[in-house]
């Protein structure tokens, strides 16, 4: 099998999965969420639609095949996540998220802060994360030898700078997180480094160092332990698999 | 306490000039303090650690970096003149489009100031993309807000300013007729008084994007 066909037959799940029981049912309004099990954008929508108890449906995209519906919803970027209410479709998790927030904001938890000063920070950070984290981060899963070294050193100084900027949100150190106090900051957070473990199975080196972060290396810990982020775990080895798969595939494009 | 507000900018950021814009649109007071960034100042670096850059908004001692934050600050502390619609999906679009001006447009027409050869090529091929989607979103509307401007159109502004700009300095075509509702828009927010009294001097910015493309195409 040539790897395109390896990669396909990973990406096609063979186990769906299941959609929450949902807290509060909201029959009027339908809600579609376009996704791939892997993506960590995707996961960020599912993460807050579930934390807030809202009922939806999932349609599995094959990135490799996209439907016609997600080109039609997002031409922009072509990409997931897609989400699709009242018939109409929003793109860019972030912006999915605040809308979210805005729209069902009876549904605890609140996914932003009321206080604007709060409220800033929060963005702050949570565009900290999505901007500088994600593509270091893209970088070190995606090169070896020289570059990969050049972007585990950028990704290690930037995570000290989140360590830094994690400490006015969590004051004594410990975060206590459960499904009332997940927030964006939370789920963003989650949405990249939530697989931790995973990606330094995958890499062989520490990505998130308990002795050099140690509070984001208690949050993520903390996060991890929700039980809503718990049961919307893909399987580990499913996801190593892929993960695995994902690199190679980089790392081959590279060399041709 | 009086309410304090101070803005630090450069005279000639784009970013900064957003924060302007809606400072003014809802009549905020505020003091404005030019950077120079080759010798950043003590408070900036303090106000901004993470990226040490402007703009910085600072309310009563509190600092807020990153332009796109201090929009929405701003609209959610001074409710008077709101940048920002009430309807849920109408604010998910202005900030959809927020981003992408920030995230594909800027980049892409920065590189396509900047870069040579085929990577120039390829820049100014994805910024007439990138152009042609905000094209579509402005066909039949005045401004991304509707009747009045809002948080896109305050986010898009530097394109009425710099694309003129980068076409008198480097010939780079890319504000034509081939996008007449975005060339519509332009003229429209030039005309809004608080845009029309605060772009950056003319003159001023031609020498120093002169000087920039100078220093990106060396004579060889």
């Amino acid at each position: 099998m040539d790897n395109e066909s390896v990669i396909t037959s990973i990406l096609k799940p063979e186990h769906q999965i299941p959609i929450p029981k949902p807290l509060k049912m909201e029959e009027e309004n339908k809600v579609t969420l376009h996704r791939t099990w892997y993506s960590p954008f995707a996961k960020r929508v599912e993460l807050a639609l579930k934390l807030k108890g809202i009922a939806f449906q999932y349609v599995e995209e094959d990135l490799q095949n996209k439907s016609p519906l997600l080109l039609n919803y997002n031409p922009v970027y072509k990409k997931v996540p897609v989400l699709v209410h009242n018939g109409k479709p929003l793109a860019e998790s972030l912006c999915i998220i605040e809308y979210i927030d805005e729209t069902w904001k009876n549904n605890s938890p609140p996914l932003l802060p009321e206080d604007p000063y709060k409220r800033a920070k929060v963005r702050f950070w949570t565009a900290f994360i999505h901007h500088q984290l994600h593509e270091t981060s893209f970088a070190v899963m995606t090169t070896c030898g020289e570059a990969q070294e050049k972007a585990i050193k950028e990704l290690s100084e930037k995570l000290q700078v989140l360590e830094e900027g994690m400490k006015e949100f969590f004051p004594d150190g410990s975060p206590k997180i459960s499904n009332d106090s997940m927030g964006i900051l939370e789920i963003t957070i989650c949405s990249l480094f939530g697989a931790f473990e995973i990606q330094e199975q995958v890499l062989g080196i520490k990505i998130i160092d308990p002795e050099k972060t140690p509070l984001i290396f208690s949050l993520l810990t903390a996060i991890n332990q929700v039980p809503l982020v718990k049961e919307s775990a893909p399987p580990f080895d499913k996801t190593v698999a892929t993960l695995k798969a994902f690199r190679e595939r980089n790392l081959s494009s590279i060399k041709s | 306490m009086a309410e304090q507000v101070k803005l630090f900018k450069t005279w000639s950021t784009p970013f900064g000039l957003r924060i302007t814009w809606a400072l003014q649109l809802k009549g905020i007071s505020y003091e404005a303090i030019d950077e120079d960034l080759s010798n950043k100042s003590a408070l900036l670096l303090q106000y901004n650690p993470v990226y040490k850059k402007v703009p910085v908004l600072v309310h009563n001692g509190k600092p807020i970096s990153e332009s796109l934050v201090i929009l929405e600050y701003i609209d959610e502390t001074w409710k008077q003149n709101p940048i920002l619609p009430e309807d849920p999906l109408e604010r998910a679009n202005a900030r959809f489009w927020a981003k992408f001006s920030d995230e594909k447009l800027i980049l892409s027409v920065w590189s396509a100031f900047t870069k040579e050869g085929k990577e120039r090529e390829e820049a100014m091929d994805a910024s007439l993309k990138n152009l042609k989607f905000v094209e579509e979103e402005l066909k039949g509307k005045k401004f991304f807000g509707g009747e009045k401007i809002g948080l896109a159109d305050i986010v898009f502004g530097w394109l009425g300013n710099l694309l003129p700009i980068f076409e008198e300095v480097s010939g780079l075509k890319l504000l034509d007729d081939r996008f007449p509702s975005l060339l519509a828009w332009t003229k429209e927010l030039s005309e809004l008084p608080v845009v029309k009294y605060n772009w950056p001097p003319h003159d001023k910015m031609i020498i120093k994007y002169q000087a920039l493309y100078e220093k990106f195409h060396p004579v060889k």
